[in-house]
């Protein structure tokens, strides 16, 4: 069996997808991060293996991705998360041309062009207000889970009003929220809602262009895939709730399976899973627009 | 001469300052604002009467100010704390060009005339980096007590680097940090330092012009007061009282409202 594997060390969790010649998932490891994202890789990839029934013999390329992919040690190459979402998601939705990422600590938007390659994109990784980490937040001051972030906006009718400027700030707003008697549900599809505003704006610094295709862990909450397709106006495509967080990981496979072929002498395609150095520049330069404090008057008077 | 008083309720303390008709500080009181704002004020303005043995009547004029202004019921008038830090700052240290504000939930630079008048300002209340929330998450992810942070992290010689910006993000960095074995005081430098840059960026946004006078609740904390004598290259203007500035400012202003009958109008603001 030659399989390749893909290994996305993402700021929360850590995902590992193993795929066959065919392009086909045969199987998967998810887990929390931690502070020990060496340890964490390993981990998520003998989940993987342990799904596949498989043995490290079978896994003829590695492909590492996410905010720690420098840290997998087993990994033949390390690419961009922006690229291995691509992959991942024209694997399942070939039409995409614009992808939203939303994950525990960052959020990104990126549009692709028919090749899967990265035109343009903006990311938000310097503010939770943006982040899985403003929804983790806000259930936390009201004393839910994580876990309960979705059931709860399910049960929201009429969703509060949750300015997601700042997810310190937000728990003075939470606090206001109960003391007036709105319901923990409409307060989580509140803090949902501005998650999704937030979203939009991103994408439309990208210039949006159909298809879109959301994913990240963040997906998983229902409403969050609903209210988007809402806002946006249109058709949007999301992944399966078992695979939406995997995108990355399975991009990274997909790529690995991509250098087999080169490696073999197969169809001479440019290489793409090396980290491209302009996406990386570019990832320096753009980041101060999306996170330059609002220091403007207008904020004074309250 | 009637006493004059100045009551700030601010996000997270609520201060009120006494003076008398020399404009000396006779009261003062400082409390947890809390959830009801209305009674944080009354209980600050008791407070500051009782602390100056001055009673209610002989009181001639209440100047509200901070971001509850607008609940002090008592209050003859609100004016904004921008005004009041600038004109409290001058009145202590005349030599004042510059005002930085750091509070519990919003950090400002202001820049003042000679006579105590505003000529520009700048805030950051829509993020929690760099003002006094940063270091009561840090102090909350370490369980340090807060007045302890300062002192501590005058004891490192190594600083980390906090590399996020964020309040939330920076907590499980400092938390990454302690499990790479780092020191706590110098990850609590490491704090220091950022919330010092970024202050110093909201600083340069006004003009810095000596003298600079540092102002809020964070003024308690001497890990800030050396770690800004140190990244401007001067003393700021720091007393006991910094912490009372705002409120001072407001007191001052009910004096000029009893000396002349009326507060200057450019600084009224319209009760809404």
């Amino acid at each position: 069996m030659s399989l390749t594997a893909g290994i996305d060390v993402g700021s929360t969790y850590t995902k590992a997808v193993l795929l066959d010649g065919e392009e086909r998932i045969v199987g998967c490891g998810v887990l929390k991060t931690g502070f020990k994202l060496a340890e964490a890789a390993l981990r998520a990839y003998a989940t993987a293996l342990a799904d596949a029934g498989a043995g490290e013999r079978d896994v003829a390329y590695t492909v590492a991705t996410g905010y720690g992919r420098l840290q997998v040690a087993f990994s033949n190459v390390q690419v961009t998360d922006l690229t291995a979402a691509a992959r991942g998601a024209t694997l399942l939705f070939p039409a995409t041309r614009t992808i939203l990422d939303v994950g525990g600590q960052t959020m990104k938007a990126t549009r692709i062009d028919e090749r899967a390659k990265v035109r343009s994109f903006r990311l938000n990784d310097k503010c939770a207000a943006g982040t899985g980490a403003f929804l983790e937040k806000t259930a936390h001051y009201m004393g839910y889970s994580t876990d309960d972030i979705g059931p709860l906006a399910m049960m929201s009718r009429s969703p509060a009003a949750i300015s997601g400027v700042c997810a310190v700030f937000a728990e003075s707003e939470v606090i206001n929220h109960l003391s007036q008697g709105t319901s923990p549900s409409d307060i989580m599809q509140g803090a949902i809602l501005s998650l999704v505003d937030r979203s939009i704006q991103l994408m439309r610094r990208v210039q949006l262009a159909p298809e879109y295709t959301l994913v990240g862990g963040i997906l998983r909450f229902e409403s969050m895939g609903r209210l988007l397709r809402e806002r946006l106006g249109t058709a949007a495509n999301v992944p399966a709730p078992d695979l939406v967080q995997m995108i990355g990981a399975l991009g990274a496979a997909r790529l690995g399976r991509q250098r087999l072929r080169q490696i073999a002498g197969g169809p001479v395609a440019p290489i793409t899973a090396l980290p491209n150095p302009r996406e990386t520049t570019v990832t320096e330069t753009t980041l101060p627009q999306e996170t330059a404090l609002p220091l403007d008057k207008h904020f004074f008077r309250r | 001469m009637a006493y004059a008083a100045g009551v700030d309720v601010g996000s997270t303390q609520t201060k009120a300052i006494i003076i008398d008709g020399r404009a000396a500080i006779v009261g003062r009181s400082l409390i947890d604002t809390g959830a009801n704002v209305v009674v944080a004020a009354e209980h600050a303005y008791v407070a500051a009467l009782r602390d100056g043995g001055v009673p209610e009547e002989e009181i001639g004029y209440v100047v509200g100010t901070g971001y509850g202004r607008y609940r002090v019921t008592f209050g003859h008038t609100q004016i904004t704390e921008i005004s009041c830090h600038g004109r409290g700052a001058v009145h202590m240290f005349p030599g004042t060009r510059t005002v930085v504000d750091m509070g519990g939930q919003d950090t400002k630079a202001i820049r003042v005339s000679p006579t105590g008048e505003i000529l520009d300002f700048c805030m950051n209340d829509k993020c929690a980096a760099g003002t006094g929330r940063f270091l009561g998450a840090v102090a909350t992810a370490l369980e340090i007590p807060l007045s302890d942070l300062g002192i501590m992290a005058l004891r490192s010689e190594k600083p980390v680097k906090i590399s996020t910006t964020c309040t939330v993000f920076a907590e499980s960095e400092v938390l990454s940090w302690l499990g790479r074995g780092k020191k706590v005081e110098d990850i609590l430098l490491g704090v220091h330092n950022s919330m010092i840059s970024r202050s110093i960026g909201l600083m340069r946004r006004v003009g810095i012009e000596q003298e600079v006078t540092f102002t809020g609740g964070v003024t308690r904390n001497i890990g800030m007061v050396q770690g800004l004598n140190t990244a401007l290259g001067f003393e700021v203007n720091v007393s006991d009282d910094s912490h009372f500035m705002g409120a001072l400012g407001a007191a001052l202003f009910a004096r000029d409202h009893i000396c002349a009958s009326r507060v200057p109008a450019a600084h009224t603001e319209a009760r809404r």
